[in-house]
């Protein structure tokens, strides 16, 4: 007996590529569609585990409480000219970005407001 | 329109955002210092600049501090907690997710009194703050320019339950708030600068019908107390039009715009957020212990509500003097120091608070406590009677009653007190003043002594 | 058929070798760097190893020859960031990225003495076991150029393989150091994580990802791995706990070890598993004990690794939003595409419970598994993948193509374990090897370089160790199996 071989639609992979802000041409999304497919099969052996009052192991070394003092680390930090080296496109030592207008902010005004 | 208002309950939650000023960021030795740098992107590193590789290391004191707002604000400890990745892309979010709490945040279950009422605290969890935007016009072209100083400061969530059943209570709640982190030295909790954010989700629920509403409205961009009221209130209007009519307010995220003193829409329900939280691989979960959880509490100052149940109890102070000066924290634990020099003079405290607080002494915070006392018995002779009055009412109490003053000197002590109520009331009626008990039994003592022994007076 | 051996040449040495030399002052750094020079550019352009070689290398060897590894050259994955070279992890998003800081690996290497000669081939992201992934072409195996080099750590294998280096550093996810190294016939170890930092290097599956070394021999690997291991400040997932020496493992008797033999009756491994067999009789007649044992099923560490990885690769390049450095998100590739969205989807509302929590129990499971298995035993050994280096182009369409051939490798990759992919057999036929790859408990590298160390030693397989002695035994072997 096997089991149906789980299914993706394209119309979910536009969704997914859209959380994942990721452009997926109508062809390409056919083609993933297929690829989830084969992927979702051999992930779906999982359901085969008996995991009854099994803990998720997110990490392996066991470790807790790793932090640091409240210390500047100066060392670690770039200069603005090396924050900035990479970037396409800067002005004036920021980085730029075409207008964002999510919300109404006025012109030279700075957005306290962190994103959504 | 009287009976209709009657009908909606307002049900308010908030969330609030505060700044910690630890001196380094959440998850690297980078300056926490976004206001004062002079520069765009001078204190960043590849961990709070989202490069490829940076990892994350949290700040040790931030996670201390968020445990001890919890404890200010009455919340149990999770000892076992973790940070999670919340992702969503935003040009000022540099790695594509905020490192957050989840399901595990480091406060919860708390409650502060508010005038208007209890409100509970959902939870209080720590995160990273994100760069800053700019909006401008460069070369003709809407541009936003992005600073990531900001980016990886330590930020609080207090997320309270939906408790809160008016604008004002709403705004009393955020200012002490406020007034506890500034007590806690956690926070600049500064508006203006964005060191403080205040989210309100407001609704509507009928008389009728008791839960909860099944919508909400987030409100953002609030940036003062002030507009946090005249938020809620415009929204409490705009809501109330739309459930007259018979419609459901649609659930919303909208900003308010102080300019137009309106709330506008900024996202409808259709782009709901999958934030798709898992714990961050990069951070080893955080387990605290009850002896640490014990020693932040010991190291709690004493809140202003206790400050002001104490002082009422100790040294009956009334509320309306003792409220602005338990607003701040250095000027309450001055007063504690001013109150208990009185005290060791038998200064009325009540009466030296409500002149500070009239300013009728004007005093810096700080000022050494005897220079307060030395001020304010300039300010009762002075202002209130001088000694000529004084000397002037106790001669014609004395002349006016014979027998108590003979008995008195016979060793009947507790005609004293008749002969001050007597001189008190005679000052009162004749000059309208306030006088002050203390000062008038010691004059009047002196008096008495001097009636016993003239010639001795004359002679010495 | 290519064989890019010339014994007579400096680049041939092992590191040990080398340091020797250069100690008795028997080879100088010119003529170190100019065999290399040499070899590099015969062979590079076909092999297409290197992405970016460093002009000053020489030189800086120069400044270097007081430190312990004496301004030796190093392959370094181009994952790893260095300040002096363009850093791409095999993208087109990343190909003008010069990362304004350096990995903690590359940073200590550089402070024991390690020269940083060039950037190595990967998959793209490090997502693949062929690197026919990367933006900038498939690497060969120089073993036989028909071949792949496995990877995605396989142009630091191919690196080593062809004596275009003394040594390289790659990472691992799962299998990424072990199963090109198996491939190429050399060395690879990964360490266990949290063992070396992640710092500086482009993050693939965060929960998982080891930085480790790739050489010739086993005394290779502990020389580069104590340079390289130790607790970091800047990565919080760090072990504090300290390190030994590796070396001290080296030469070292196995014998009285309880060794554990896993994953030969796997459903594929029908062709290799006889050669297993036969040449694991080396380490019972080096006095060890060795039984089958049985653990959890390879596949189900498949899926495991699947789902975390995934889940992991979709949240570690969100951060690849074209503003601060690289390309805009258009330019991913079609595999990190189609991990990306796999990953998204399985941390997304309604499908996490389903998927990414599961898996991670199921990790669990092995955990535990593997700690049933180290009551009894000293160290595990299986093959490192299923069977021999595939030929070019053998991934193209294949979805799983890296799970599957790094199955083996998975269930200790998502534990966490160390472990070597050691040369065990070579097919003269056509030149390729096969390697053993042993698994000790966590922070046990020790075991590992002990028991790989001695295997090597005395076994034919190793082609620095003892050339001619390898040519002369591996003609009359009789641990050799008449593979055809």
């Amino acid at each position: 007996m096997s089991t149906p071989r789980p299914r993706i639609s394209p119309q979910s992979i536009h969704k997914i590529a859209q959380l994942a802000k990721l452009s997926v041409s109508d062809a390409e999304s056919d083609q993933l569609a297929a690829a989830f497919g084969e992927t979702l099969e051999v992930i779906d052996h999982l359901r085969q585990a008996d995991v009854a009052d099994i803990p998720p192991t997110h990490q392996v070394t066991g470790l807790e409480n790793v932090w640091r003092d409240d210390v500047v680390n100066d060392e670690q930090s770039l200069s603005q000219s090396a924050a900035l080296a990479n970037a396409a496109h800067t002005h004036q030592g920021y980085f730029v970005v075409p207008a964002i207008l999510n919300h109404k902010t006025r012109q030279d005004q700075p957005d306290n407001e962190p994103s959504p | 329109m009287t009976n209709n208002q009657q009908e909606y309950q307002l049900v308010v939650g908030l969330e609030i955002h505060a700044e910690l000023k630890t001196a380094s960021k959440m998850f690297c030795g980078c300056r926490n210092d976004p206001f004062a740098a002079p520069q765009p992107n001078i204190h960043t590193c590849p961990v709070c600049l989202g490069l490829l590789g940076g990892l994350p290391v949290p700040n040790k004191k931030a996670i201390e501090w968020t445990v001890k707002l919890g404890l200010a604000l009455n919340c149990q400890v999770n000892l076992f907690s973790k940070f999670d990745r919340k992702h969503y892309f935003y040009p000022d979010l540099p790695k594509g997710y905020q490192i957050s709490q989840y399901d595990i945040p480091f406060c919860y279950h708390g409650r502060l009194d508010t005038p208007q009422g209890t409100v509970k605290v959902r939870r209080i969890h720590l995160e990273e703050d994100t760069g800053k935007l700019l909006h401008k016009t460069i070369d003709g072209r809407a541009q936003s320019l992005i600073d990531f100083n900001r980016s990886g400061v330590p930020l609080v969530e207090i997320v309270t339950e939906p408790d809160i059943t008016s604008a004002d209570q709403a705004k009393a709640f955020a200012r002490q708030v406020r007034q506890i982190v500034r007590y806690l030295d956690i926070s600049n909790a500064d508006m203006e600068q964005g060191g403080m954010r205040l989210e309100a989700n407001v609704s509507m629920k009928t008389a009728s019908r008791p839960q909860l509403p099944n919508y909400k409205v987030e409100i953002k961009n609030i940036n003062s107390f002030r507009f946090l009221e005249q938020a809620i209130e415009h929204e409490r209007r705009r809501q109330r039009k739309i459930l007259d009519s018979g419609r459901t307010p649609d659930q919303s995220t909208r900003g308010w715009d102080a300019d137009a003193q309106q709330t506008v829409s900024q996202r409808s329900k259709e782009e709901a957020q999958d934030y798709r939280y898992f714990p961050d691989p990069d951070i080893p979960p955080i387990r605290l212990t009850p002896a640490t959880v014990d020693r932040l509490n010991k190291e709690l100052p004493e809140l202003p509500a206790a400050k002001l149940e104490r002082w009422q109890r100790q040294y009956q102070l009334e509320e309306r003097f003792a409220q602005p000066m338990a607003a701040e924290r250095h000027q309450a634990e001055w007063l504690d120091e001013v109150l208990a020099a009185a005290a060791r003079t038998d200064l009325p405290a009540n009466r030296l608070v409500s002149a500070l607080v009239n300013k009728k002494i004007t005093v810096e915070p700080g000022t050494d406590p005897e220079q307060v006392i030395a001020a304010y018995h300039q300010l009762t002779s002075s202002d209130e009677v001088d000694s000529t009055q004084l000397a002037a009412a106790i001669d014609q109490v004395l002349a006016d009653n014979p027998d108590a003053v003979t008995k008195y000197q016979a060793g009947q002590d507790q005609l004293l007190n008749f002969l001050l109520g007597q001189t008190i009331a005679a000052i009162k009626r004749r000059d309208k003043l306030d006088v002050d008990a203390k000062a008038v039994r010691t004059a009047l003592q002196a008096r008495l002594k001097d009636l016993i022994r003239p010639g001795r007076s004359a002679t010495s | 058929m290519t064989s890019l051996k010339t014994p007579s040449l400096p680049n041939r040495l092992t590191i040990a070798q080398a340091l020797e030399l250069l100690r008795a002052k028997q080879l100088s750094h010119q003529e170190l760097y100019q065999a290399l020079r040499q070899q590099i550019s015969q062979s590079n352009d076909q092999l297409n190893v290197y992405l970016a070689q460093e002009p000053e290398a020489e030189e800086i060897a120069h400044r270097y020859a007081d430190l312990p590894l004496k301004g030796l050259p190093l392959a370094v994955k181009d994952n790893f960031s260095t300040q002096r070279l363009v850093t791409t992890a095999s993208s087109k998003i990343l190909d003008a990225y010069r990362p304004p800081y350096e990995s903690t690996v590359t940073r200590r290497l550089q402070q024991a003495g390690g020269v940083v000669l060039g950037k190595t081939n990967l998959d793209a992201w490090a997502h693949g076991s062929s690197t026919e992934t990367s933006d900038f072409g498939r690497s060969l195996n120089p073993r036989n150029t028909e071949y792949l080099p496995g990877g995605s750590s396989g142009g630091s294998a191919a690196a080593v393989a062809a004596d275009l280096c003394l040594g390289s550093i790659g990472s691992e996810t799962a299998g990424s150091i072990r199963q090109p190294a198996s491939w190429c016939g050399v060395v690879g170890l990964k360490p266990s994580y949290g063992r070396v930092s992640r710092y500086g290097v482009v993050p693939m599956g965060s929960s998982l990802d080891s930085p480790g070394p790739i050489t010739k021999t086993v005394e290779d690997a502990a020389l580069l791995l104590n340079a390289m291991a130790g607790h970091d400040p800047l990565d919080a997932t760090t072990s504090p706990q300290a390190v030994p020496d590796f070396t001290r493992a080296l030469g070292q008797s196995i014998k009285g070890f309880k060794i554990g033999v896993l994953y030969l009756d796997t459903p594929g491994l029908e062709e290799v598993a006889p050669v297993y067999h036969h040449q694991l009789q080396v380490l019972s007649e080096l006095g060890a004990e060795l039984e089958p044992a049985s653990g959890l099923e390879p596949r189900l560490a498949i899926s495991v690794y699947t789902v975390v990885q995934r889940g992991e690769v979709s949240s570690n390049l969100a951060k690849l939003d074209g503003i601060r450095y690289g390309r805009d998100r258009s330019y991913f590739g079609g595999e990190a595409k189609r991990r990306i969205l796999l990953g998204t989807f399985t941390l997304s509302k309604g499908y996490a419970d389903k998927y990414y929590v599961l898996a991670q129990q199921v990790r669990t499971l092995f955990v535990q598994d593997f700690e049933r298995l180290f009551q009894r035993y000293d160290v595990l050994v299986s093959p490192s993948t299923p069977g021999y280096a595939k030929k070019i182009g053998a991934s193209e369409g294949a979805t799983m193509f890296g799970e599957l051939e790094d199955m083996l490798a998975e269930p200790s990759s998502i534990t966490g374990l160390p472990g070597v992919s050691v040369p065990c057999y070579r097919d003269e036929a056509s030149n390729l090897y096969l390697g053993l790859n042993v698994v000790a408990p966590m922070w046990r590298e020790d075991l590992v370089i002990q028991v790989a160390d001695a295997f090597e030693r005395h076994t034919p397989w190793n082609c620095w160790r003892s050339p001619d002695w390898a040519r002369s035994a591996h003609a009359d072997n009789n641990r050799s199996p008449n593979h055809d």
